[in-house]
């Protein structure tokens, strides 16, 4: 199973820890996150299903390339990281 | 119950009352965050606060009557965009269908308890049934053709930022939209038809300065016990209307008819206030002295109010969402961009500076 890994900013709005999930791609491993924590959702997607204007995901260390769709292929033992750029004053 | 303010505000939403002491910061609640707007439903006591994350999105939280803590509740959700759907708006640009703004937050009729209207940007209207928990796209406004043609104007997209709930019949609802005009329903969000006719914009050719459905009004408000009677804080100026928004003439103001926010009194139609500005690429208080102005005989003549409020070098905003009057009429609420926040009690004649060190104000509203 994949680990999906969130950050601490993330986590101060919503109690997210790391999970295992299963899935072939982003989509259905994040979707496997969802189940478990619905409130999740909107906080990394926005209401069209696509990755978050500010939000990146990387695999084993690459970034996604389909920020949309979120097809980008998920291997058993990857390591997901959903992470997001900080700005404001 | 005493009187209070929720000011909405860039790093939370603070609660103010008035005890010993006069008016005082009473509470903080979302610490750092970004607090766009905030309801409190006198129906049933709940309080409702919308945040936006900015990365994280849109968020909408409650607290329920004599509750500490609040609690995330559904955010209003645009429906999947249809693939093949060329959408754009009144600049050309394709029109995200994605909650990016809570902009207006009412409730419906008081005989329609947990019912709640909220704007949006990208410009959908919703409506809740069910204090919150689910929400419904009003979609017969959000697929008007005239929808195409609002388009941003210091913001970057169109949004809804009034919804005035008919006091005599909670089916008709009149928005208004920057830039979009005004729409009125007289059944429920079945259907819309533009209702700004007699605003006009400057700048522009003269042959479309008056088409309605690309004005843009800062604020509407609706005087609860003359309902026929609405002011609007627009872009270009100042206008009213005398019957329920069907036809709007011009008032003029000084020291500026331009500005944000805009008050009636709930028991005189005639009696309005206005926080003006230098227009409208400065927007700043004209000379550094930050007025308010108030018209009482129905924009005949207006007072420039200043007693209390700073008269050098003052470059406070006051945004739409910054000026409200409670249901006296007599109590008002300013809060500014520099953080200030000011209340009188006598109409705007004095004002008395609670805090001059609260993050920047987006909204204040009496609960």
């Amino acid at each position: 199973m994949a680990t999906v890994h969130f950050t601490s900013n993330l986590r101060r709005h919503v109690d997210c820890p790391r999970v295992e999930s299963t899935g072939g791609t982003v989509k259905s491993v994040l979707e496997g996150a969802f189940a478990a924590n619905p409130q999740l959702r909107h906080y990394i997607l926005d209401d069209q299903g696509a990755l978050r204007k500010h939000m990146r995901i990387l695999i084993d260390g690459e970034a996604i390339s389909d920020r949309h769709h979120l097809s980008d292929i998920v291997k058993p033992t990857s390591q997901i990281w959903v992470m997001q750029a900080l700005s404001g004053g | 119950m005493a009187p209070s303010v929720m000011v909405s505000t860039r790093k939370g939403l603070f609660e103010v009352a008035k005890g010993s002491r006069g008016w005082t910061v009473r509470d903080a609640h979302f610490l750092g965050d970004n607090v766009t707007l905030s309801l409190h439903d006198p129906r049933d006591g709940t309080d409702y606060a919308a945040l936006n994350h900015g990365h994280f999105g849109i968020k909408l939280h409650r607290r329920d009557k004599g509750r500490k803590g609040w609690k995330e509740i559904t955010t209003p959700a645009y429906p999947r965009k249809p693939e093949t759907l060329v959408d754009l708006d009144g600049w050309g640009k394709p029109v995200t269908w994605s909650t990016q703004l809570i902009w207006a937050l009412e409730t419906g009729g008081p005989a329609q308890r947990g019912t709640l209207w909220a704007g949006t940007m990208p410009g959908g209207l919703f409506r809740s049934i069910d204090r919150g928990e689910t929400w419904e796209l009003m979609e017969s406004l959000w697929r008007h053709p005239a929808r195409n043609k609002w388009l941003g104007g210091g913001a970057d997209i169109p949004g809804i930022h009034s919804i005035c709930v008919d006091p005599r019949e909670p089916d008709t609802i009149r928005i208004a939209v920057s830039c979009g005009g005004v729409w009125v329903t007289k059944n429920a969000g079945e259907s819309w038809v533009q209702s700004a006719h007699g605003m006009r914009f400057d700048n522009g050719p003269p042959e479309e300065a008056g088409n309605p459905d690309v004005q843009d009004p800062h604020m509407m408000v609706q005087c609860a016990s003359d309902p026929s009677t609405f002011w609007v804080q627009h872009h270009c100026g100042i206008w009213k209307s005398l019957n329920d928004g069907v036809t709007w003439s011009e008032v003029k103001a000084k020291p500026s008819s331009f500005g944000f926010a805009v008050a009636v009194h709930p028991k005189d139609p005639d009696t309005a206030w206005f926080v003006p500005g230098i227009k409208d690429e400065k927007r700043i208080p004209v000379g550094g002295s930050l007025v308010v102005t108030r018209t009482t005989d129905g924009g005949k003549t207006f007072k420039s109010l200043s007693k209390g409020l700073p008269q050098k070098h003052a470059y406070d905003v006051v945004f739409r969402h910054g000026l409200a009057v409670d249901a006296t009429g007599k109590r008002l609420v300013m809060g500014s961009t520099t953080g200030n926040l000011w209340i009188s009690e006598n109409g705007g004649d004095a004002w008395k500076l609670v805090s001059s060190n609260l993050p920047q104000v987006y909204a204040v509203r009496w609960a």
